[in-house]
């Protein structure tokens, strides 16, 4: 066959399929439609979100091929994926990490959206698509923590249950039909394997669409120009000329971007995949291990934070009508402000809304990480006093030292910056309470502090006092060498030359 | 060829025409709906059962009164009433008994009354701590300190032959009133 006549057929093919599927009409008005030549790297990450969404389901279809959604064999599977399966370790990595990514990407395109008030006439309905997928790639990365099936899957699981118990009248109910029974079981884990592998994907691929076919009908927004108003009365005709006359094909012009961004994005998955490894399975998820300390993963750590920083007369009600409110206030953002400025520099209030809710969320993600609120557990036997703070004591003295570790003190207070956070730190103690202040402290608690009148007998009070009033910041001072001897040389001057310069003229 | 229908005919505005078309659309739309309700029934049905027929607790033996030794408070494993083979180990449970005195006992749930994180007990300083949001309990379940809006809950207990019985199945939660 000439090459003439291999053309010919080729042609007659893509015209036969065009004619049976309107395939040419579809890519004109999809790959090659016309977007704004001002649509540059901001516009990156939706894509990245979707690319990431992708890696998702295959390394997901894949992974169910081994993984056993049964309460039973759930964790062995994991543990089997991770040591037996070849390349399974890997695949469940890219998955782990890729969902991270996708939540990444996903905050760091809504964020562009509301910076850019590209959420504005007419594209209100592409906004709310892409709120419903927020929802669902959140929902699918908690869900996706369950599957892992291991103690912070089975506690996370717990904190989720109780508070769906909160909810009035029908609290009970919802719980049970979350659980699918009245505990934490293999029904729950199969409940929570179909939310994650067919409603929040089958949810998210029809989102994806509905989204993208609104981004296809109303056309990407431009970079936003100080000055450039939103007006509905003339918005659409103005951009319409403005992308014909100064417009580029999305493909190869925009996509261009697009794939430097997520070819890039990939690799740097793989990477990070390659060295962290996948997550977990943790510790087994047995009821009967008290020694629990549960932690969600980093995309929910704001939450933990909020749950122990939340006032406890309005928890309930934060917790049962914060999240709609958030979703409807957030769904009705082209709603409440579809017109006017989009530029950042004009819409200063915008700004600062974004500004105090990212710090919020980061003040609160750190603060998830370091748990201050949290004892301890095991500060007591794991952390011995410093020898600084016991050299030279009294017997009774000592004795008060080991109360303090024996009454599991050091969970929650650290002396020497080591110990709990959860009260203050003791370092200095006796700088700032006085012996009977000390004593009705420790007898009568108070401020956060349980009571330990019931627990210590008085000998073991007044010893622990005793201890307490030692730690004046002074055992500090002998622990730097050197430093004793100048301390003590300030100690000895005359109170005069203490007085600071600027008082002495008075 | 006779029986063709020219386009005219289908929008013929003859009354019996019209009737048997309303007639169609309105049986056409009950059987839809009939055939609808029954299979979604079962559906969803099977999806919201739990909430609706719960299960109910029941009595458990945590071993004979005698093993308790007064002035303790130990940790006991038990397995869920009605747990299936494949809950695997979720299937186990755990209480704290408390033993006041001989024949005296108090029974907690492991499960924080603020959100339900695992409470750990320490027998020197007879409190209880939550490892989630710093909760503390003492040792008769009282609230100590913390987010937590109440003590800790408690199972129901007696002594039947002379073994020590709880009664128990569900997750304790706020609204379980236990
Ligand atoms: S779950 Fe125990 S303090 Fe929050």
């Amino acid at each position: 066959m000439s090459r003439i006549d291999l053309k010919h057929t080729a042609l007659q093919g893509v015209r036969w399929l065009d004619d049976r599927t309107g395939i040419l009409w579809v890519l004109r008005h999809s790959m090659f439609h016309r977007v704004p030549i001002s649509a540059k790297w901001w516009y990156v990450f939706g894509s990245a979100t979707m690319m990431f969404f992708m890696v998702q389901v295959a390394s997901g279809i894949v992974l169910a091929m081994f993984y056993a959604p049964s309460a039973a064999q759930a964790y062995d599977s994991l543990v089997y994926i991770n040591e037996q399966v070849p390349c399974g370790w890997m695949l469940r990595a890219i998955h782990g990490w890729s969902s991270n990514a996708m939540c990444l990407m996903m905050l760091v395109h809504l964020s562009q959206v509301f910076l850019h008030g590209t959420y504005k006439y007419p594209r209100e309905l592409t906004w709310l698509f892409g709120v419903g997928l927020c929802i669902a790639t959140l929902g699918l990365a908690f869900t996706g923590q369950i599957m892992r099936w291991d103690a912070d899957a089975y506690w996370g699981l717990g904190i989720g249950a109780a508070i769906v118990d909160r909810m009035p009248i029908v609290g009970n109910e919802m719980r049970a039909v979350m659980l699918g029974g009245t505990q934490i079981s293999g029904a729950t884990l199969s409940r929570f394997f179909a939310l994650h592998v067919f409603i929040l994907p089958g949810l998210t691929v029809t989102l994806i669409g509905l989204h993208l076919y609104s981004v296809l009908r109303k056309g990407i927004s431009e970079m936003p120009v100080a000055g450039e108003v939103v007006d509905p009365q003339t918005y659409e005709k103005a951009y319409e000329a403005r992308v014909h006359k100064t417009g580029v094909p999305f493909y190869p012009d925009a996509a261009r971007r697009d794939m430097v961004f997520c070819g890039a994005a990939l690799i740097v998955l793989v990477g990070i995949a390659a060295w962290y490894g996948p997550m977990g399975p943790g510790a087994l998820p047995d009821p009967t291990i008290i020694e629990a300390s549960p932690r969600p993963d980093g995309m929910f750590l704001w939450i933990f934070a909020a749950l122990a920083l939340l006032p406890p007369g309005s928890e309930t009600f934060l917790l049962l009508v914060g999240p709609p409110v958030g979703i409807a206030l957030l769904a009705a953002l082209p709603f409440i402000s579809p017109r006017g400025e989009r530029a950042p520099s004009r819409r200063p209030l915008s700004v600062l809304i974004f500004c105090l809710i990212a710090t919020g969320l980061g003040v609160l993600t750190w603060l998830g990480m370091v748990s201050p609120w949290s004892p301890v557990m095991n500060a007591w036997t794991s952390t011995p006093i410093a020898p600084e703070f016991v050299a030279h004591r009294s017997p009774l003295e000592l004795q008060g030292a080991l109360e303090f570790q024996f009454a599991q003190c050091r969970n929650c207070h650290a002396i020497g910056g080591t110990g709990g956070m959860r009260g203050p730190d003791l370092t200095n103690v006796a700088t700032r309470l006085s012996w009977d202040q000390l004593v009705r402290q420790i007898q009568q608690g108070g401020g956060n502090m349980p009571a330990y009148g019931k627990t210590l007998s008085s000998a073991e009070t007044h010893a622990l006092a005793a201890f307490l009033t030692t730690l004046d910041g002074g055992s500090l001072r002998a622990a730097i060498p050197g430093a004793m001897e100048s301390q003590t040389a300030r100690d000895a001057m005359p109170t005069s030359t203490n007085v600071p310069p600027s008082r002495s003229g008075d | 060829m006779s029986e063709m229908h020219s386009p005219s005919d289908a929008t013929s505005s003859n009354p019996s025409t019209e009737n048997r078309r309303g007639f169609l659309f309105a049986a056409g739309s009950t059987l839809m709906a009939i055939g609808g309700v029954l299979v979604a029934a079962p559906i969803i049905g099977a999806a919201v059962a739990p909430g609706i027929l719960p299960e109910k607790d029941q009595w458990i033996s945590l071993g004979a009164v005698t093993n308790w030794v007064p002035d303790t408070t130990v940790l006991i494993k038990f397995s869920n009433p009605g747990g299936a083979p494949d809950d695997g180990i979720t299937r186990e449970n755990a209480c704290y008994v408390r033993c006041m005195e001989a024949g005296k006992f108090q029974v907690f749930a492991v499960n924080c009354a603020h959100l339900g994180c695992p409470v750990e007990w320490f027998s020197q300083s007879r409190l209880f701590m939550c490892p989630c949001h710093g909760g503390v309990y003492y040792e008769d379940g009282s609230r100590a300190s913390g987010p937590p809006p109440r003590g800790l809950f408690e199972f129901a207990w007696r002594i039947q032959d002379g073994m020590l019985e709880i009664f128990s199945g569900r997750l304790p939660g706020l609204q379980e009133g236990t």
